[in-house]
């Protein structure tokens, strides 16, 4: 199974909330102003609350796009309708819209747990908005943007070519 | 023959495109096509844009209108109907009589073609639909052999498209009402098989139970791979045996027979799959085009590749390897 | 007001039942029970059409002369030649009205006085229109249709005859693969007739051991069975013409009765379910397709069921 190399998980379990918090919501804004579809393809279910729990950050990520709120907290998994835990790397999969709607249930390393149908909607959304999230994490540290989008396609491709070492 | 390619976004329609599809089906927003999942399908202006890009490279585009009207809401399927006859569809795929009735009536110009939902499953059956509906291609049902198919073909005025890739119905299309019985949603009246808005998976001691509405439809040892519970494809008890009572998880995928097909008449090779994303759609479409035009050696070598794909199905997670790119 | 009056009709034997029990079914249908409507032959699998064929003139005459009107079943799927040779012969030859129940059906009898099964997918009343317009007379809806579809169809063609699936399990699915005999280490082709042993149905459990389906050769069968009867009086007086009885291993002449019971307001719903748990013991009723439910789903109180605008 792909883990975030721990060189990168343990400084993240040690920052402030408050940090981690400012940093998705400045990732979560950008990606909705960047794709407007995405909204609209949720229908209903923006008014849906979701969380995203990459096992191997001990944080929970409760998000709820039509009020465009994001808040992060660790410990006890928040109340949310659907949430989806996992390995960052496939939840970061799921987030750029890289995984079919069918693996993401076959796959026991994620788990959904409540309203299934708002995460295949959300699912289902993001294959159509073509996020790159390297790209926007880029955007949002300026002059460094090159530097952080080239680090984060590292990270990724990294614990890509893992999961392929273990599954093939 | 051609390869006739799904597409559940835009997104998913661009990569049809770009892989090679001589032509793309897919459906409005709404219950009047059978893949009608949350977040999938598309908006009238999304169509309309799609439809152009597509002319623009010279592939068509067919849309699929396959449930079946509900008493007193026909006006949603004709609605939908007369939208893509306007927006330029170059086949509308059909399943419902009354349907085909209205659009062979009022638009006598349209292509129309019999979605695999309508079971027409034999020479007398498509002869009915020619005559009854002018009807230019028929989408057999996923249950006949290639012997059948090319005994068929003989015996009708009639193109013949066959599924060749993807997902496997066991029981004959359109007239299955399994999901129905069990969530109350049915593939011809609502467009889904096997909801997602009915599926729970519970953790019981390491065990993996998956559940649709009230009822276990399989459950996986630690370790075992998961899959979605799709009735047809669960588990069950028979007579104190438990196993697969009707098919195990595997996917359709007759590359191996594309010859045999293009022998048998087959006009169109057809790919399963609105609902499985771009990534999906980029890999298979372009991987068939190729088989498609390779000679013997060179498609053993795409279908190994496609085989770990449509396993993938059936195994965890190996689907997720060919997501990444 | 005056009431209207539907009439019992019994579908085709979807099991495969040995030749002098079918004969003998048939024979106490004609003698007893408070049918009108009489549809008999091999819908389900082909290969089982030699275990009745032997009996049929004298089921045919037995039960004209009891004055019931029968009518032929043609197969619900027909993929091979001989199966739509067969389907050709019998629309060909019959002296009497016959029930299609799949599309090549419907091309051969077209001009033809004729009835269509609840095989065919008549959702709505464009289709039943489009088929009355080629011969269609009485058309058994799929049992998988809600009351307010039916409500709306039977107020779209007030004089046409509509008849619904009330009584027996569900015909659910049908298959090109034999489920029946594939559980029991056999293939469709090999088969040994191996669904004979099961007249009732092959029980089929979930792995919770819940009561789910039953297999019946090539196709698959909803393990409740359907009773609809209180659920019935708003459709009658809608002008539901006829009512389908399906045949159960069990006492369907009783059946019958206690539908016609119902029917003519002679004991209420209630009763008659009492009774039905006894003459059809150890499985569970439903009715949740008709109110737009879980086919499996019982909802009780069924006089409420919901009735679309005129």
């Amino acid at each position: 199974m792909p883990k975030l190399p721990p060189l990168l998980a343990k400084p993240v379990e040690f920052l402030p909330l408050w940090l981690v918090e400012r940093a998705a919501r400045g990732i979560f804004s950008g990606v909705l102003k960047a794709h407007p579809g995405l909204f609209e393809r949720l229908g209903d279910y923006r008014q849906t609350c979701y969380c995203f729990s990459p096992s191997d950050l001990s944080l929970h990520f409760r998000v709820v796009p039509a009020a465009q709120t994001l808040s992060v907290s660790r410990g006890e998994p928040p109340p949310a309708d659907a949430r989806i835990e996992g390995p960052l790397a496939l939840l970061l999969g799921l987030l750029e819209g890289r995984c079919d709607a069918d693996a993401l249930f076959f796959s026991r390393d994620l788990s959904v747990i409540g309203d299934m149908e708002a995460m295949l909607a959300l699912r289902n959304a993001l294959d159509d908005s073509a996020i790159d999230l390297p790209r926007e994490l880029g955007a949002l540290a300026g002059p460094f943007s090159p530097l952080v989008t080239g680090a984060a396609r590292h990270i990724r491709t990294h614990m890509l070519a893992e999961r392929q070492a273990t599954w093939n | 023959m051609e390869l006739i390619c799904p597409a559940g976004t835009p997104a998913a329609f661009r990569e049809a495109l770009d892989a090679g599809a001589d032509a793309v089906y897919c459906g409005f927003r709404d219950e009047t096509n059978a893949r009608n999942f949350p977040g999938l399908n598309f908006s009238r202006d999304e169509l309309r844009q799609s439809i152009a890009l597509a002319h623009g490279r010279n592939v068509q585009t067919f849309i699929a209108l396959n449930t079946f009207m509900r008493a007193g809401d026909e006006a949603l399927w004709y609605r939908a109907a007369d939208d893509a006859v306007e927006m330029g569809a170059d086949a509308l795929i059909l399943a419902d009589f009354g349907l085909m009735a209205y659009v062979a009536e009022r638009y006598p110009e349209q292509r129309l073609h019999v979605s695999v939902q309508a079971s027409a499953s034999n020479p007398d059956a498509i002869r009915f639909l020619v005559e009854a509906f002018g009807v230019k291609r028929v989408v057999l049902p996923r249950v006949l052999t290639v012997q059948d198919i090319a005994r068929l073909t003989r015996q009708i005025d009639c193109e013949v498209e066959v599924f060749a890739f993807g997902g496997l119905c066991v029981m004959a299309e359109g007239r299955c009402s399994l999901s129905s019985y069990a969530t109350g949603k049915s593939p011809n009246m609502s467009g889904v098989c096997s909801p997602a808005s009915h599926v729970r998976y519970r953790e019981e001691g390491g065990t993996l139970v998956s559940e649709l509405g009230a009822y276990t439809i399989n459950r996986f040892g630690p370790g075992e791979a998961s899959g979605y519970p799709t009735l047809c494809k669960g588990r069950f008890d028979v007579g104190g045996t438990e196993g697969y009572a009707f098919e195990d998880p595997v996917s359709l995928d007759v590359i191996d027979e594309i010859d045999a097909l293009r022998a048998a008449g087959v006009s169109a090779l057809k790919i399963e799959g609105r609902q499985r994303g771009k990534a999906y759609v980029a890999e298979v479409v372009s991987s068939l085009k190729r088989a498609l035009d390779a000679g013997p050696a060179e498609r053993a070598k795409l279908v190994s590749r496609l085989r770990v794909m449509s396993e993938g199905q059936r195994t965890t997670s190996g689907a997720y390897d060919k997501r990444w790119r | 007001m005056e009431t209207k009056r539907a009439a019992l009709s019994l579908g085709p034997i979807y099991y495969l039942w040995d030749g002098p029990k079918w004969r003998d079914f048939y024979f106490r249908i004609a003698d007893e029970a408070a049918v009108e409507h009489v549809t008999i032959g091999e819908t389900v699998c082909f290969k089982r059409q030699h275990f009745s064929e032997p009996h049929v003139a004298e089921v045919i005459e037995r039960l004209e002369a009891a004055g019931k009107r029968v009518t032929f079943s043609t197969l619900a799927m027909v993929t091979l030649e001989r199966e739509s040779r067969h389907v050709r012969e019998l629309i060909r030859d019959s002296a009497h009205s016959v029930e299609a129940n799949d599309l090549s059906a419907l091309g051969l009898l077209k001009g033809v006085a004729h009835s269509i099964g609840p095989l065919v997918n008549v959702y709505n009343a464009a289709t039943a229109r489009t088929l009355a317009a080629r011969g269609a007379e009485n058309i058994c809806l799929p049992p998988e249709l809600p009351a307010a579809s039916i409500q709306r169809m039977l107020n779209a063609m007030p004089d046409f005859s509509f008849e619904l699936f009330a009584f027996g399990r569900m015909p659910l699915a049908i298959s090109a693969r034999c489920a029946h005999a594939r559980s029991k280490g056999l293939t469709k082709d090999s088969c040994q007739f191996i669904c004979g042993e099961d007249p009732d149905g092959l029980p089929l459990r979930t792995l919770d051991r819940q009561s789910f389906l039953v297999l019946n050769g090539v196709q698959t069968m909803s393990s409740s069975c359907a009773v609809l009867l209180d659920d019935l009086l708003p459709l009658v007086e809608a002008g539901l013409a006829r009512i389908r009885l399906s045949p159960q291993d069990c006492d369907i002449v009783r059946v019958a009765s206690l539908y016609r019971a119902v029917l003519d307001g002679r004991i209420g719903g209630d009763e008659a379910l009492v009774e039905l748990a006894t003459v059809y013991p150890g499985v569970r009723f439903s009715n949740g397709f008709l109110h737009q439910r879980e086919g499996a789903t019982w909802v009780a109180r069924g006089r409420n069921v919901t009735t679309a605008g005129a």
